[in-house]
Parts: structure tokens; sequence; C-alpha cells
């Protein structure tokens, strides 16, 4: 599913000034964030850009290869348990507890993704969900991820031997890192040959078979690239709440991430991103209220799909063309 | 006392009841989906929201009102239809042009919704709705003992889903109704209403989810998040299913609640997710599901 307005060919003049307003969008946001610690609680930015990473890793799948996960939270949560179990009882540094959640959600995502593109649109969906609600029982049960206490007091260590990331400062910076990378890596696999064939099959795949693309291996290398990374940001959130549990695995953070990801603007580079900081800023002040968060989420999910598709960035991107065309 | 498999006979048969049970819901919330998938070409994921305001009414119908189950039978699942027709006239219908999958999202933006309210006005502990007093105690069959609301859920669902498959396969209304399923243009040139249609049909199949809602609440408790779960085991039931056909729909779902009652004999760790498994090997076996048709 792609977002609408998203379908017209670009001149190369029109790509120019794109890569022109992607970069300097980006100087922004970089500026923003290594600023941000120093004006607001760092651990609430930390969260925040851990939900960011994993949203862009889920508008890979969806805004550029058309599919819908609803089971996402099962990478998010899997590489969790796996970082966490991999720092506490394995003992591992830091960036080694990382690459094991990655790595664990990408040998899940391998699995599920084998399964999962056998169908597709709706089914797609419905599949992904029903096996993320497997992987949820399994970790309900399994004994190594301790059940509804989950995994607790993760020791953060010291990354790559000499960052002590007990500092919360060090640890922002850290976190950061591994976003902008993450980020990098999500953009540049966008801007290659693979996401524009990618981009094809979301649009006709079809005409792409017809063209000789062996679609359904595009379609699995995507998924498996998005679960990798959104491992890397369920890794990456457990060492900074020191904590795995059940939440990261429950399919309303599926819901949750789709939410993001529908608010910013699917098939943009920088919507997830605003949608997630948009989301976790009013979880912080409705989480309270309980309930009252769920009723808001729906009723964003509702007001989004009925009128206001193209999310946030979408929009305003939108109306930036506009203005430019004249 | 006798054994099956090491397994005492009345253990195996009170699981396998159970399973019956699960399976009799299973159906029916399949069925429903499968008839609004039909026509609509959308996975109502507000189905088990739906399922569960079935119950709800049926609690309030009896406790404000002081109408028995009987009446709850009849007025719950048109209340819940009549509100899933509103919400098809003034939201679902803008979607039918635009991609199917905005229809997924928005049911469950709703099912978000109403569950986050019924969770704010009544928490999450569950609400009791006792039985019918003509189905209360039971009866022995010799073998097992049989409770009698258990017995009567399994043959009333059975008997809703047979005469859903025969209104829709074997009548001039249905015929109309499977028209419109394979091309709604030519349909509504002949003369039909097809809108009209889709409301109605959105409408039944809700009202099938609020029927569930109502034999479900003496059995499970008026919870407001009794739906939650229960829907993703139905997707399940209807990937393994396939859907193509409202047959298929219904044997798949008693089918799978019996495997899921065996399970909780033999192997009760995996019960949980002995459907999911189930719909993993069918994937691998039989893309289209066991019913479905490419």
């Amino acid at each position: 599913m792609a977002a609408p307005d998203q379908y017209q060919p670009h001149a190369s003049r029109d790509d120019a000034a794109e890569a022109r307003y992607h970069r300097r969008a980006f100087l922004v946001m970089m500026v923003l964030f290594i600023g941000a610690p120093f004006v607001v609680y760092p651990v609430f930015v930390m969260k925040a850009l851990c939900f960011a990473l994993f949203a862009c890793a889920f508008n890979l799948l969806l805004g550029f290869g058309g599919l819908l996960s609803f089971g996402h939270a099962m990478f998010l949560g899997m590489a969790g348990y796996a970082a966490a179990h991999a720092a506490k009882v394995w003992g591992l540094p830091p960036e080694l507890a990382i690459l094991a959640g990655s790595a664990a959600s990408t040998v899940l995502g391998v699995v599920v993704g084998l399964l999962a593109i056998r169908r597709q649109g709706i089914y797609f969906a419905m599949i992904t969900l029903a096996l993320a609600q497997m992987v949820f029982f399994f970790c309900l049960q399994a004994p190594f991820t301790g059940g509804e206490d989950g995994i607790q007091s993760v020791p953060r260590g010291r990354f790559l031997g000499f960052l002590d990331l007990s500092n919360t400062m060090v640890l922002y910076y850290v976190v950061l890192a591994i976003f902008t990378a993450g980020f990098l890596l999500i953009y540049r696999i966008i801007h290659s040959p693979f996401g524009q064939v990618l981009k094809a099959i979301r649009e006709n795949e079809p005409r792409a078979i017809s063209l000789g693309y062996r679609t359904e291996r595009y379609k699995l290398a995507a998924f498996v690239l998005s679960a990798g990374l959104a491992g890397l940001a369920g890794a990456t959130k457990a060492l900074v709440f020191q904590l795995a549990s059940l939440t990261d695995v429950h399919w309303s953070m599926s819901g949750e991430v789709v939410l993001m990801t529908l608010l910013g603007g699917m098939g943009t580079i920088f919507g997830p991103v605003v949608g997630a900081f948009a989301i976790i800023t009013m979880e912080n002040y409705l989480a309270e209220l309980g309930s009252w968060f769920t009723i808001t989420q729906g009723a964003i999910f509702v007001v989004c799909v009925l009128a206001f598709r193209r999310g946030i960035i979408g929009e305003l991107e939108a109306w930036l063309r506009k203005r430019r065309g004249g | 006392m006798t054994e099956i498999f090491g397994v005492p006979t009345q253990a195996l048969f009170g699981q396998l009841l159970i399973g019956l049970i699960n399976g009799s819901f299973y159906a029916l919330l399949s069925l429903g989906l499968a008839v609004i998938f039909g026509l609509l070409n959308i996975i109502n994921f507000s189905h088990g929201a739906q399922y569960m305001m079935g119950a709800f009414a049926a609690y309030f119908l009896l406790n404000k009102l002081g109408l028995n189950y009987w009446w709850a039978l009849v007025l719950a699942p048109l209340t819940v239809g009549a509100s899933g027709m509103l919400v098809e006239r003034l939201m679902l219908s803008r979607l039918y042009k635009l991609d199917h999958l905005y229809g997924l999202l928005l049911t469950f933006g709703l099912a978000l919704i109403i569950q986050g309210i019924f969770r704010h006005e009544f928490g999450s502990a569950g609400l009791p709705y006792s039985m019918p007093e003509q189905l209360t105690g039971g009866m022995n069959l010799g073998f097992m003992f049989l409770p009698k609301y258990r017995g009567w859920v399994i043959v009333a669902s059975l008997a809703v889903c047979v005469a859903t498959w025969f209104v829709i396969e074997r009548t001039k209304l249905g015929a109309y109704l499977r028209a419109a399923t394979e091309n709604p243009t030519i349909v509504q040139a002949f003369g039909v209403n097809v809108p009209r249609m889709i409301t109605l049909t959105y409408g039944f199949g809700v009202g099938l989810a609020g029927l569930a809602g109502v034999m479900a609440a003496p059995i499970y408790q008026v919870n407001p998040l009794m739906g939650a779960d229960t829907i993703i085991v139905v997707f399940a039931v209807v990937v393994i299913g396939g859907m193509g056909s409202i047959m298929g729909a219904i044997v798949t779902g008693f089918g799978l609640g019996l495997v899921e009652g065996l399970t909780k004999v033999f192997y009760p760790e995996a019960s949980n997710t002995v459907i999911f498994v189930i719909m993993a090997l069918v994937l691998m076996v039989r893309p289209q599901g066991l019913f479905g048709s490419r």
C-alpha cells in the first residue's frame, strides 16, 4: 500500500530537488537530535529514537514494498529478549548484545517472511498478525524470557569497551549514532536499484514479474531487512530501559508502529520519525489516563484513514510541491 | 475408569466438548468475516469488538431492562448489526475505491476505540451473566456428562451456520449476493440496489458476531477484552480455511476447535499455539487455504 500522490514519475530535475530537500531536512533533524538532551529529558528522547527507527524499518516494508505487516512487534520484542539475554546471562558487551538481538530478529524474519509472502494484501496482514501472536505465546511460556516479569536489570556495560553507558549522556549519543546508522541504511536501500524494484513491485507486481524480476525474492529480502532493522531498534531499546518484556511482543505494539507510520506519512523518508515522536509524546501525557490512550490511538487511526491518508510529512511535501510548482 | 491412550475418557470427552464450544464461536465469527469479505473485500478487524458488544448488549438487556436471555438472542444481534450498518454508511463506504488495506486499518482503529470505551466504563474484570434457567443443569449421556447450555450452544450455532449457508447458496437473495460479489457493476445495472445490499451484508456479518457474543456471555465472562485475542485466532482460522467458501469457514471453525481441545488433552503447553502452527503448515502446503480457490 502506498501513500497517494507518490505515483507520478519524477523527472531528473525533480530528483535533484528532492535530494536537496532530503539533505536539508536531514541536517535539521540531526541538529535537533544533537541538541535535544540539553532541553528535554534524555531517556524520553532515546525511547522516541528507538521507536522512530522501528517505524522507519516498518515503513521500508509498507511504504516502499507495499506489504502491511501486522506483526512487527515480534521482531522488536524478540530482539529485545535476545539482546537482554546475551547481555545479562552470557555477559556479552553491549555492541555484541545488540548484534545478537538483531541477528535473532533477522532469523525470525526469514522464517516468518518465507511463510507470509505466500499470500498478498489482506492475507499477508492476517498471517503476520497470527504468527506474531504465536511468538507472543512462545515468549509467555519459554523459560528464558522470564514470563510476565520479563528480563529485568539488564546490564548496559561499556560500548566498544570504552564508552560507559551508565552515563546517560554517553548512552544518548550511542543511541543517536545507532539510530542515524539505521536511518541512513534505510535511505540507501530505498534509493538503490533494489529499492526501485521494490517500488515497481508495489505499483504493479504482475508487470514486475513480466519484466523478469523474481518478485518473491525481493519481497523476502525487504521483509528480512525490515525485520533485522526493527530488531536493531528493539535490542537498543532493551539496553536503554534495561528491560525486555511482553509489552514489546504484544499485538498492540504492532498496531502502534502502524499508527506511527500512518500518522507521520507512509512512503515518506521522515514521516515515521515524526509519527513516532508524536505518538510517544502523546503516550507520555495520556499514559496515566489508561484506556483514554487506547481510545485516542483508535481515533487517530480513524481520522488518518478517512481524511489524512498522506500523513503529516506527506501533506507537508504535497504543500511544498504545490508551492514550488506555482 | 476407562482410558484412551492413557487419558481418562471423561477428561478426553470433556476437552472435546470445550473444543466444540470454542469451535462454535470460531465458526460463527469466521462465517461473519467471510460474508463481509465476500462482498466488501475488507477484513473486519472490529469483529472481535463487535462480538464483545453482543455480550455487553445481553448484559444490559438483562440488568437494565429486565429482558432475559431469549430476548437478548434476538435484540442484541439486531442492535450490534444496526451499529455496524451505521459504521458502514458513515465510514467504510468512503473507502471502497481505495486499497483494501485501508478498511483493515479503519476497523482496527474502531476496535481500539470500542474496546477502550468499554474498558474505561467497566474495567478489565469480567461481569457475570447467569445462564437461562431453562438450560441450567445437564444430562448424562452414559459416556460423559453434558451441561445443557453447552449442548444448546453447539446445536444453535450449527443451525445458524447451516441456515446462513442455505440462504447464500440456495436462495434467490443469496444468488444476488453472489452475483454482486462477482461483478457489482453489472448487478447494479440490472436494477439491484448494490450499496444497500453492501450495508445490509455488513450489518448481517456484524450481527452474527453479536449473536456469538450473546451465546458466549454465560460461558465466558462479559469482558471488554474478550474479543481482542479471539479475533486473532479467528484470523488464523480464516487463513487456514480460505475465504472462498461459506461451508469452508464453518467446517474449519468447528474442526480447529476440536483440534485445540485435543491438544489440551495430549500436549497442553501447545494449546495456545496449535492453530497458528497449523496455519503455518497449511501455508507451506496449500497457500490458498483448505477450501480457498485462487
